[in-house]
């Protein structure tokens, strides 16, 4: 049973649909992603998860309780937001037992929670400090403290390591993960920067102009996408369009590439076949094309030249013509590489991905 | 947002509706109904009559005239001023500055009644050059056309140099840099860049200046002269008993204001432009390089700085000046402390100043309190489209300003018109000839300044700031105490100072529906003055002014605490 469901959930804001029939659950104990770029509605559903925001249709299901008209201070949900949204007027200890005054908790409870809840984020002896005297990262930390203190059900993030610079946000990041895993707690993480989303979440759902296009693991999503909107958008991918054969009888799908008329076989399940005659993208990340510089008969070996070469440090990326086919190959060395030089490109057919229609 | 609060909501509507329907609406509505009613029946021979006399036309063409000309003249002062003082930086520089809105928070009769002693026939100015030149007669006289336009220029033009000078700030000093760098001179940037996006301050600026002198009383009234303007005329009907013409001017001067206002929205609409840019660095002041321009500048400013301050000066030492101590001499030949010994001293003073003090406290504490109601019914109508239609917000916010957009003779008359006698809205009580129609005027009147004080703290509040309470599990009403509240009540509460002191000095609401029960402070200044108790009448001024300064400077440290 999961903890918490949202049910083809909408949301308009004038005439846009910033949501679109979005569904989802997320488990007890687990770390979850909604990640997608900017304007595709993921903090939008995030606020209606917290109830600052009403859907226009749909529900959300908590614990088995439908709290989609609940109002947010009696969801019970921690929420750490983007711009923090510290109360400038309180110090860093009334910041933090906010949410317990609400509460109505005793003083010695409340002193003991905030001091732990302070401890956790390696605060202890800030609590008399204006928030205003603190730098940048401990102010996301007093955002953090005060969501954790309330003991949330869930609790919310609404990308808090966007304001911070590059080494903060990876050591913040880690210490992130760790609290929330040693509390025990349940996350809905929101975020437009997939290498944050991979490192933290266990399950991501990528979202699109306010649709969810696919819900999985970190790496199911990176080498299986399901849509050509999620393949983009997760690191670099070649795109190839392509048609199935009719004369592929085979279990395996063989397709003709419109650029280049290469012949492609790729690994899929039968019921997946795309239909006949109707273009189809098929994805391969860079990582995965071989580059050979003699002549081969490995499966999906295709002859072109080195149209460009481009020095990235650790790795370097390789683009080929192969006949009008550009196709972007991942090296380690360009050593004995140079324009126009003949080459082949392998394209492994395990790693060949048929993505859907869009 | 929350949904478990209807009761309150519906409440606070209420209260807001309720004032709105018995402050607003039904007055003007019945000023309007009886300027087209004669003995019962509708008629327009009303404003035949009044319009076919050549005396009102006057009026009417005298105010506008002198607003257009007021506008003209401010800004001919007002924005090279601002480019200079905001532009660039020069010993001096400061002393101007810090003195430049001064005339802004002088009330309008304590203004006129400094620029008579300093500048009238027989104030210190005059009599120092006949004094110096053995004339027989004043060199001037302060009467009609120029004496009007002079006093407007001195205290209108901190308009167009308060809001120059801020959209000058606004601009992002790489917008200039980048017309630089695309070949445009000094003046194309001038007209291309910045003046173009100057109009919205400019428009604002003109629009504050043409209603300010529109609504524009007490110098008329001084040293008008010839010139009959609109707001006088409704006076002389009244005090003629002549009401049914003092009413149908009030409404042409309503509607002369209102189309002004309409007429300057409509242009500034057309013209707001979005913050495209990025985040911008401010201009920095350029320091002048060429040594006789910058001690030109320095001379300027300290001319400037003196000019202003000059009308306050004099008033001080009137008020030090003993009786008939001053009546050719340039300056009082012997000065006492008995003109303040009497405002302190006299039961009547004492009287006068606790009217004021009262009645404005008691106006600008309604007007807080209310506002609250108000904000709070206009930001749920702005959130929650449910809550009730963008239609009707957009009326409530209109009726909320009406009041500040008509001339406090429009509010009196209109006030004055629909309390006079038992009325459908108050039953067989009659507001008129108590001590409660002045607080009520004061209400009206500078509600709206407490309005909007409060909307621009709210306005700067980060919306997730009580987000995030509500998410810790705050309910409503403790949101509001642990969250809006201690943020916002700094600014709403400066602008609260800022309603009182202005009641404080009222002149133009107060002299249409005093009673002796009620006699404000600038009611006494006027009786003083028609008594030639000059050192009287200048000491209550000074002593205003002393009030208006403290309660300022109060007003500034809380915007500052909210910064």
């Amino acid at each position: 049973m999961p903890l918490l469901s949202l049910n083809a959930v909408s949301r308009t804001f004038g005439t846009t649909r910033a949501v679109d029939h979005v569904s989802l659950d997320v488990n007890q104990g687990e770390f979850f992603g909604l990640l997608g770029p900017s304007g595709c509605g993921k903090t939008t559903t995030l606020r209606m998860i917290a109830g600052l925001e009403k859907p226009d249709s749909g529900s959300i299901v908590f614990q088995n309780e439908d709290i989609t008209n609940l109002p947010p201070e009696r969801r019970g949900f921690g929420m750490v937001f983007q711009n923090y949204a510290l109360f400038p007027h309180l110090n860093v200890f009334e910041n933090v037992a906010f949410g317990l005054r609400a509460r109505h908790k005793t003083k010695a409870e409340m002193n003991e929670r905030v001091s732990s809840a302070l401890e956790l984020v390696q605060l202890s002896g800030y609590g008399k400090r204006a928030v205003d005297e603190l730098s940048g990262g401990q102010q996301q930390r007093v955002a953090i403290a005060r969501a954790i203190a309330i003991e949330p059900a869930l609790l919310l993030f609404d990308e808090p390591l966007s304001n911070l610079d590059v080494s903060l946000r990876e050591e913040t990041r880690s210490e992130l993960r760790e609290l929330v895993t040693r509390l025990g707690l349940t996350a809905v993480y929101v975020t437009h920067d997939q290498e944050e989303a991979f490192a933290l979440c266990d399950r991501i759902s990528v979202m699109v102009g306010g649709r969810l296009m696919q819900t999985g693991r970190p790496r199911e999503l990176y080498e299986q996408p399901a849509e050509i909107s999620v393949a983009s958008f997760l690191g670099r991918n070649n795109l190839i369009k392509a048609m199935r054969l009719s004369s592929s009888n085979t279990a395996d799908g063989e397709f003709k590439t419109l650029e280049g008329e290469h012949t492609l076989h790729l690994r899929v399940k039968h019921d997946d076949l795309a239909p006949l005659n109707k273009p189809v993208y098929v994805a391969i990340r860079p990582e995965h094309v071989e580059l050979s510089m003699n002549n081969n008969n490995a499966e999906n070996s295709l002859r072109g030249s080195i149209r460009e070469i481009v020095f990235g440090g650790a790795t370097s990326t390789v683009r080929v013509d192969a006949n009008g086919l550009l196709v972007e190959a991942l090296v380690l060395r360009t050593n004995g590489l140079e324009v126009n030089q003949p080459c082949n490109v392998i394209l492994p057919p395990d790693h060949l991905t048929l993505l859907k229609n869009p | 947002m929350s949904h478990g609060l209807k009761r309150r909501s519906v409440a606070l509507l209420f209260v807001t509706a309720i004032v709105l329907l018995y402050g607003v609406v039904y007055p003007n509505l019945s000023v309007v109904v009886s300027s087209f009613q004669r003995a019962g029946a509708w008629t327009l021979v009303n404003y035949r009559e009044i319009l076919s006399q050549r005396i009102v036309i006057e009026a009417i063409v005298s105010s506008l005239g002198l607003s257009v000309a007021t506008v003209l003249f401010c800004a001919v002062v007002g924005v090279p001023l601002a480019f200079l003082f905001e532009r660039f930086t020069f010993p001096g520089r400061r002393i101007f500055a810090a003195l430049a809105a001064l005339p802004l928070v002088l009330p309008p009769l304590v203004g006129t009644v400094a620029f008579i002693f300093l500048a009238g026939e027989t104030g210190m100015l005059a009599h120092g050059i006949q004094n110096l030149f053995g004339l027989q007669s004043p060199p001037w006289r302060l009467r009609g056309w120029p004496a009007l336009i002079l006093f407007h220029t001195y205290t209108m033009y901190p308009f167009f140099y308060v809001l120059t000078g801020a959209g000058l700030r606004r601009i992002d000093a790489s917008l200039a840099e980048a017309a630089r760098s695309l070949g445009a001179s000094q003046t194309t940037v001038l007209r291309r860049v910045l003046l173009p996006q100057l109009t919205p301050s400019l428009v604002a600026a003109a629009l504050l200046t043409f209603m300010t002198s529109m609504a524009s009383f007490s110098a008329p009234l001084l040293f008008g002269g010839d010139v009959r303007v609109l707001t006088l005329e409704i006076y002389t009907a009244r005090q003629r008993g002549e009401f049914v013409m003092a009413i149908t001017e009030t409404v042409i001067l309503a509607v002369i204001s209102l189309a002004a206002l309409i007429f300057f929205q409509r242009y500034e609409g057309t013209r707001r432009f979005a913050a495209a840019a990025m985040k911008g660095a401010p201009r920095r002041r350029a320091s002048i390089s060429s040594g006789t321009v910058r001690v030109l500048a320095t001379i300027l400013a300290v001319v400037f700085a003196i000019v202003l301050v000059l009308p306050v000066a004099t008033l001080f030492l009137v008020s030090f000046a003993r009786e008939g101590s001053w009546t050719t001499q340039t300056l009082p030949s012997a000065y006492t402390l008995a003109n303040y010994q009497r405002l302190f001293g006299d039961p009547y003073a004492a009287e006068v100043f606790f009217n004021s003090f009262t009645m404005s406290a008691i106006a600008a504490v309604a007007a807080l309190l209310w506002s609250f109601a108000v904000v709070t019914v206009l930001r749920r109508g702005k959130n929650e489209r449910r809550f009730f239609g963008e239609g009707w917000r957009r009326l409530l916010s209109l009726l909320v300003l009406v009041p500040w957009a008509l001339p406090g003779t429009v509010v009196a008359v209109s006030v004055a018109e629909a309390y006079g006698e038992p009325s459908l809205l108050l039953g067989s009580f009659v507001l008129v000839g108590t001590f409660w129609i002045l607080p009520v005027v004061y209400f009206l009147r500078f509600m709206p300044l407490v309005v909007r004080a409060l909307q621009a703290s709210m306005e700067q509040l980060d919306p997730t700031l009580e987000e995030a309470a509500g998410s810790l599990g705050a309910r409503a009403w403790q949101r509001f105490m642990r969250v809006t509240l201690p943020l916002v009540w700094p600014g709403a509460v400066a602008g609260t100072l800022l309603a009182f002191v202005i009641a404080l000095g009222e002149y133009v609401a107060s002299v249409l529906v005093f009673v002796p029960a009620n006699r404000p402070i600038s009611i006494a200044i006027a009786s003083e003055l028609r008594d030639f108790n000059l050192g009287a009448a200048a000491a209550y001024g000074v002593v205003l002014i002393v009030i208006i300064s403290i309660s300022m400077m109060l007003a500034g440290r809380l915007e500052r605490l909210r910064g």
